[in-house]
């Protein structure tokens, strides 16, 4: 796919969102390892295969002219494989990675055109991040560790251990203030670095894979308690991550990334139901369709003869939990939007989505 | 370096399969033989001997040089400006010398007598490591003072604590621009990698030139040689800190000073603690050395001693080293943990803590206020208990080991009499012996074979340099020296080494007694060395390879151990016997320490050869010490260290060489498969 194709395809899929009114808007960024960066991009050159880049130029393309937005309050996860350049595009929104070329602009301003000094006070105050390998320091304990970020920007000692404290018990450490990092299962280590990220009241989190290292026990556990945190103080999120069902599990809306580039931002219905290419289609292959797929990717053009008994749902309804309601019910469910019927799904319909995912190899 | 490492094993698979063809080992033994060949025919001619007494026109041309420097001191701004540093270093000296161990005027007795000063150390002890530690530093104080070394004892603590200071302040903003700069490492390194191959005892004799005699030469030399280990060591630390920690840390807004101070060198904390316990070590061993620029303390004891053939005093007075070395040792790496120890014991108190320090801190200033008042309390007191003991000590040593000397003197002589005959004189006759050309072709043929061409050209370089110094064949008896004992220490590393790897009870005997003796400067080890052999070459020999030995034994231990178990256990369960498993798998992979232990245990074996001279070795560490000693030799004495130097490097280039060879080799094998498969 061209890049310009591609842009196309994620501005009409970032429709619906205002730029304008965006926490996070990334707009034709582009990240490029190596001597001479800056002339790789947008040039011939960025469209080759990485190695053959490599051995004519010496770089590498890691972000490959990437635009989204991300709005106030939702959680954007960006999905790919390892090296598909994800981690990178995270850093380069506060410049723990600089970025060769583009605009980052958080809350309308350009991450890009600050001061030293700026972009400090940004990450003390409106940004904060979540790293796979914890990041915790070894040599404070947890609540020093959680305070670190209020330390940092001059908070006394009492205040900031307040804070702390707080943050520890809603994160669910209550007890472990005084331990060690080394002290903690892995899990809790996380919890620590989530409290640290939270301590600071930032607008905006990034989690870099934060649970790739825990054991899937403790993934699902961590998971909801990111779900549980995002209703209770209502962040925006940028979540990373290399596990589709996590993205699915979490993101109001999933880019999915390869080689640096864009492949597809939709809602987790739309890459299951609509795959871009043959590259997300084969991702999302093994994905149970019933736990993503809305009514709205199933239902079929209502038609004259169609019985109006059967039970009404809204478009938005996840095919599993429609399932037992239209499978009992004599009469082909409506599906309505704004009081009009927009479709009808017949038990025909949920048992395509059901019986497939079941005969799919494992 | 590397860079044209990488470059060159571009080279690779052709070239390698031409050489594979003829091992090493046989193109070595091959130019080997031919060397005994011609040896044989051209025996005696051209050897260049230079004996003891002899000096020649260049040698005095140094001398005058020298002399001519010392009598312009007054007109050359250089001359002046160490001669203001010396006043600088003479000055603080004196004044901590009439802190704790000189008679401060007009009072008889130092300003702090030996009771506030025990008190004192003891609570340093106890504040930085806790009351363990507190305990040993006053047993340890108490016994400088039985012995009867109390003042001397007290000259070398100041004087290494005062150059460790010295090196602290100028090494740790080094290690932390190191740390942070290539380019700075880029410069620095190489510096320090040549600092570290110089034996200690070649500090001596320019920084004497330079600084004079005493304390401030002494401390000058001794921060040269100690500074170097805190650096690399503390560099090391600051840039193993964890990257993601950094990374997190900065995103949450730090500056670069926040990141410095409260992330990398707290984490760096207990390395580079270990950097200060190396560098405390490295500045004793070369204070007890300074004995001979006539530094105080108690050096000037154990030399004297030593040429005296006093074993007894020698024995206590080292015996104090022994002790002084242990519990900086102890103190330093307990130090290291101690805070944290406290933090995590889950009862600790800071509070609590505080107010202990501080009563326990106002105590040993009452110890300080009485040591003042009281004579008794301020000179260590002549008593039956008092330094009879070491007295007493000494003569039973002394008479013992003249019963010792008289009752195994056919046994040692006989251990000495075999070596000599069946390894040392055969080899010395042979590079000693050859006609200095063909040795140093020779010589230059097995690095260019065993290490390459780098290696080889450095040879030559070297081998120059000794040529023009005129001390060819001290040189190479000197060289002989520490070949032989290299040998000894790499046979003593192999059998130790892999009885440690492969048994878990061996090691845990034996790596303690390693671990102490490796916190031994090398000058104590000429002490029972010389009781036993007298004062011969052998004797060096001998001490060298027990100072070598710990390091080298260690390191092939820590190799064989690093061997991957399951390669280990596939050896084995394809019925390797237990030989076939250490000579066909675990030396081979442990090849890399392996060599390493080879070139720690030459440069090591040389340093102390060196010092040998002292006590019969000869060569060129008795040149220098004639350069010390007399005036007119001066000249000579330079001459001898800069080859001890030359040497030096040669032989580690030598090692390092065929190390680096070996890891080119273990990388294109292992890594051609994995490019082939892309």
């Amino acid at each position: 796919m061209s890049t310009t194709a591609e842009h196309e395809a994620s501005q009409r899929l970032t429709n619906g969102h205002d730029a304008t009114n965006a926490a996070v808007s990334v707009r034709a960024l582009w990240k490029v390892f190596g001597p001479k960066a800056e002339q790789i991009v947008g040039s011939p050159e960025a469209t080759l295969s990485r190695s053959e880049l490599m051995t004519r130029t010496g770089c590498t393309v890691a972000v490959n002219d990437v635009s989204f937005d991300v709005a106030p309050g939702e959680v954007f996860v960006v999905m790919g494989l390892s090296g598909s350049g994800k981690s990178t595009l995270i850093r380069c929104l506060t410049r723990l990675i600089e970025p060769t070329a583009g605009e980052v602009l958080l809350d309308g301003e350009d991450v890009r055109d600050m001061s030293d000094t700026r972009l400090r006070e940004l990450r003390r105050t409106h940004v904060s991040m979540v790293f796979q390998h914890f990041g915790l320091l070894p040599h404070r304990q947890v609540i020093d560790n959680v305070a670190y970020g209020l330390e940092i920007r001059g908070a006394k000692k009492k205040e900031r251990h307040a804070r702390a404290k707080e943050m520890v018990d809603l994160v669910g450490l209550t007890g472990y203030e005084r331990s060690y990092p080394d002290q903690l299962s892995g899990g809790m280590q996380q919890r620590v670095g989530l409290a640290r990220a939270l301590a600071v009241d930032p607008s905006v989190m990034l989690f870099d894979e934060p649970f790739s290292a825990l054991d899937p026990l403790i993934r699902r556990d961590m998971q909801k308690e990111v779900i549980r945190l995002h209703e209770e103080v209502g962040k925006t999120m940028v979540f990373v991550t290399h596990d589709l069902q996590e993205a699915l599990k979490l993101g109001d809306r999933i880019l999915i990334m390869r080689d640096g580039a864009v492949v597809q931002i939709g809602t987790p219905a739309e890459v299951v139901a609509q795959p871009a290419d043959d590259y997300v289609r084969d991702f999302v292959s093994d994905v149970p369709r019933s736990h993503v797929l809305t009514l709205r990717y199933v239902m079929r053009e209502p038609r004259p003869s169609d019985s109006d008994e059967g039970p009404v749902m809204s478009p938005d309804t996840i095919v599993r939990q429609a399932a037992r309601a239209a499978l009992a019910s004599a009469h082909p469910v409506r599906v309505v939007e704004n009081g009009q019927v927009i479709g009808i799904v017949d038990d025909d319909a949920i048992l395509r989505v059901v019986v497939a995912e079941e005969g799919a190899p494992a | 370096m590397t860079a044209t490492a990488t470059t060159r094993d571009v080279v690779g698979p052709g070239t390698k399969v031409g050489l594979r063809r003829v091992p090493r080992w046989g193109q070595a033994l091959f130019v080997l033989g031919i060397w005994v060949l011609v040896w044989a025919v051209m025996r005696g001619q051209d050897t260049l001997i230079l004996p003891g007494q002899a000096k020649t026109g260049l040698h005095d041309s140094m001398s005058q040089w020298k002399s001519d420097l010392i009598a312009g001191r007054d007109d050359n701004a250089f001359m002046q400006f160490t001669g203001w540093i010396a006043d600088q270093i003479e000055a603080v000296g004196t004044w901590l010398q009439e802190l704790v161990s000189e008679p401060a005027p007009p009072r008889p007795v130092p300003e702090i007598g030996w009771f506030g000063v025990v008190a004192v150390a003891s609570w340093v002890g106890f504040a930085v490591a806790g009351w363990r530690i507190a305990l040993l530093v006053l047993g340890s104080f108490l016994a400088f003072g039985l012995l009867g070394y109390w003042e001397d004892s007290m000259d070398t603590l100041i004087i290494t604590f005062f150059s460790v200071a010295v090196a602290l302040v100028v090494g740790l903003p080094l290690a932390v621009l190191m740390a942070k700069s290539t380019r700075v490492t880029a410069v620095v390194a190489p510096v320090l990698d040549l600092l570290q191959t110089m034996p200690s005892f070649n500090y001596l004799l320019p920084v004497f030139l330079f600084f004079g005699l005493g304390i401030p030469a002494g401390v000058v030399a001794t921060v040269i040689y100690c500074t170097p280990p805190v650096v690399r060591i503390a560099a090391h630390g600051i840039r193993s800190v964890s990257g993601t920690t950094v990374e997190a840390t900065d995103s949450v807004g730090q500056t670069r000073w926040q990141r410095l101070r409260k992330v990398e060198l707290p984490m760096a904390k207990s390395t580079i603690v270990v950097g200060i316990n190396q560098t405390t070590l490295a500045a004793l061993a070369i204070v007890i050395i300074g004995g001979f620029i006539n530094m105080p303390g108690l050096g000037g004891p154990v030399l004297d001693a030593l040429t005296g053939q006093q074993t007894g005093n020698a024995f206590v007075s080292g015996l104090c080293i022994v002790i002084m070395a242990i519990m900086l040792d102890r103190t330093t790496t307990a130090a290291s943990v101690h805070g944290e120890k406290l933090a995590r014991s889950g009862t600790f108190d800071p509070r609590r803590h505080r107010i202990v320090l501080a009563v326990t801190g106002a105590v040993a200033l009452v110890c300080v206020y009485y040591s003042r008042t009281y004579l008794k309390l301020a000179e260590f007191p002549e008593s039956a208990l008092g330094p009879a003991i070491g007295r007493e000590m000494a003569m039973k040593v002394q008479s013992f080991a003249d019963w010792f000397t008289s009752t195994f003197d056919a046994w040692t002589t006989a251990i000495k009499d075999v070596v000599s005959t069946f390894l040392l004189n055969p080899l010395q006759d042979l590079i000693a012996n050859s006609p200095w050309y063909v040795t140093a072709v020779a010589l230059t043929m097995l690095a260019l074979v065993v290490s390459g061409l780098r290696p080889a050209l450095i040879t030559v370089v070297c081998l120059t340099g000794l040529y023009l110094s005129d001390l060819w064949n001290d040189s190479m008896i000197t060289l002989t020296m520490t070949l032989v004992g290299a040998l000894i220490v790499m046979i003593l590393a192999l059998v130790l080494g892999v009885a440690m790897a492969r048994r878990p009870g061996v090691d845990l005997v034996l790596r303690p007694v390693l671990d102490a003796a490796q916190v031994m400067p090398a000058f104590v080890y000429l002490i029972p060395t010389l009781l036993l052999f007298g004062p011969t070459r052998f004797t060096a020999i001998v001490a060298g390879v027990i100072y070598a030995a710990p390091i080298a034994i260690k390191l092939v231990a820590d190799g064989i151990a690093r061997v991957s178990a399951t390669t280990v256990e596939a050896a084995v369960s394809s019925g390797s016997t237990a030989w076939q498993v250490i000579t066909k798998v675990q030396l081979p992979m442990a090849r890399g320490n392996v060599v390493l232990a080879v070139n720690q245990g030459l440069l090591y074996v040389l340093s102390v050869v060196v010092i040998g001279g002292l006590v019969g070795a000869g060569a060129l560490g008795y040149d220098s010490v004639l350069g010390f000693s007399q005036s007119q030799y001066f000249g000579k004495g330079i001459a001898a260290a800069g080859c001890i130097v030359l040497l030096g490097i040669m032989l580690d280039r030598f090692a390092r060489g065929a190390v680096e060879r070996q890891q080119r080799n273990n990388d294109i094998l292992t890594r051609r498969p994995i490019s082939g498969a892309i």
